[in-house]
């Protein structure tokens, strides 16, 4: 049995270099334990006998491919999670993006949509929505197309109005959805200035500047190595002086692109790109 | 009653239901130069694991922090895995976090911890299982003792709530099944080795 562990760990490998040679995705900077976890999760999904025959089937059936990458990201979020993050967002982020005429806004890894729609609620209820431009990326397909119809499950509501009240929203959730039977669907005047794109962290390049930038419990799916590459990616995507928040728990101090930014509230990972280098 | 075990070069502790009064009692018996870090999954409906980690430091010798991701754990520590996410172990020791679905309701899961602490540390690791109203640590605990890791489960009859410890008695089974004073000393025991 201890040598199975092995054997999995030599199959992720190959699994990982399959992934890389026959459909162009590299996962080979990705935290190594919580990708061996998702990629046990396809097996069982797809009834696969062990990573070994997943790693021939996405070899031969390039209709794998979309639901392998879905698996392989983050499906998990909630609307204003971590409701000090949006609180010090507004207070502390919004006023000084005011001061721009127009405001880049980039998500990475938006997932099914949870924090892009809070986010146009917070600029909604600054009065900034109208000067926005945001792009909501994502490397999965799955998600992006959840992320644009952007319905949740009804039984969410009552939690993600919580969490609203929480973050400093002025009104009341529900005054940006329609509920019906079981989902809400939230206003299509919330998604005018939303672009949704697919963009891989991993490889694919600067497409804005950008004023804020989101990338949150996203990077705790990397190693140092790619953290500090996607940092970097993010400090030249960032006009000098723009923002950076990111997940609450993650930890920079493995990343020297750390050094270019400068913590407005490190509490909340809320972080400015330092204007001189 | 302790018997000579094997060596180990971490702890992990899983539980729920009475795991803060639990774990008082644990930590009370950590010896103060415990030579391995003991990792804990306690499920709070807490949001902030900082207090958690302040109200469980007058039981104990040892620094209690929240867990950080990419950092080593020390021996001597114990870590608390942070409100909200999945704790794992990377193969070089290190702290990950995920924020993968719940398991068995449960994020941080027991279950999650074991496993990847068990494919880490293999047969030098310590699972501990102590009071909890669910199932959650019982099949990491069967992944623990099939890498050859040493298995401990609180005694149910001496537990707050008792399921969670006869879940794994029953799903896993235990090397050792202890009421909570024993804990602490087997821990400073197998680490000796």
């Amino acid at each position: 049995m201890g040598l199975r562990a092995d054997i999995e760990d030599i199959e992720l490998d190959l699994f990982v270099r399959a992934m890389r040679m026959r459909h162009g995705y590299d996962f080979g900077d990705y935290a190594p334990a919580s990708l061996k976890r998702r990629v046990t999760g396809l097996v069982h999904s797809t009834g696969a006998a062990h990573i070994g025959e997943l790693t021939s089937r996405i070899l031969r059936d390039d209709n794998l491919l979309t639901e392998i990458v879905a698996g392989l990201s983050v499906p998990v979020s909630e609307m204003f999670r971590d409701p000090y993050v949006f609180r010090s967002l507004r207070d502390d982020v919004l006023p000084v993006l005011a001061s721009y005429p127009v405001i880049n806004i980039w998500q990475a890894g938006c997932a099914f949509g949870q924090e892009v729609y809070s986010l146009a609620i917070l600029l909604e209820e600054a009065g900034l929505y109208d000067r926005v431009q945001i792009y909501a990326t994502d490397i999965s397909d799955v998600a992006l197309s959840r992320a644009q119809e952007g319905i949740f499950p009804v039984r969410d509501a009552r939690a993600y109005s919580e969490n609203y009240i929480a973050a400093g929203g002025k009104a009341s959730l529900a005054d940006y959805y329609h509920a019906r039977y079981e989902h809400m669907k939230f206003d299509e005047k919330l998604k005018s200035r939303l672009t949704f794109a697919n963009h891989n962290l991993v490889c694919d390049g600067v497409f804005c500047e950008a004023h804020l930038i989101l990338c949150r419990n996203v990077l705790i799916y990397f190693n140092d190595e790619l953290q500090d590459r996607v940092l970097r990616l993010f400090r030249e995507s960032l006009v000098r002086g723009g923002f950076l928040c990111l997940g609450s728990r993650e930890n920079l101090q493995f990343a020297s692109s750390a050094r270019d930014f400068m913590a407005v509230n490190a509490r909340a990972r809320i972080y400015r790109r330092k204007k001189s280098e | 009653m302790i018997r000579a075990g094997r060596a180990i070069d971490a702890a992990v502790i899983g539980t729920s239901a009475g795991g803060l009064q639990a774990l008082h009692i644990v930590l009370r018996g950590l010896a103060w130069d415990l030579r391995v870090p003991v990792i804990v999954v306690c499920h709070t409906g807490s949001t902030d694991m900082n207090t958690f980690c302040e109200l469980l430091e007058p039981s104990s010798r040892l620094p209690v922090l929240e867990a950080c991701e990419r950092m080593q754990p020390q021996p001597g520590c114990v870590y608390v895995a942070p409100s909200g996410y999945h704790l794992l172990i990377e193969a070089n020791a290190r702290f990950s976090l995920s924020i993968d679905e719940k398991v068995r309701f449960s994020r941080p899961s027991i279950d999650v911890l074991f496993e990847s602490a068990a494919q880490c540390w293999k047969n030098r690791l310590a699972a501990v299982v102590l009071t909890g109203a669910n199932q959650d640590g019982a099949s990491g605990l069967r992944l623990v003792r099939v890498l050859g890791g040493v298995a401990v489960v609180q005694d149910p009859a001496t537990a707050e709530a008792p399921a969670m410890p006869t879940a794994a008695l029953e799903i896993a089974g235990a090397d050792y099944c202890t009421p909570l004073s024993e804990i602490g000393p087997l821990i400073n025991q197998l680490s000796l080795q």
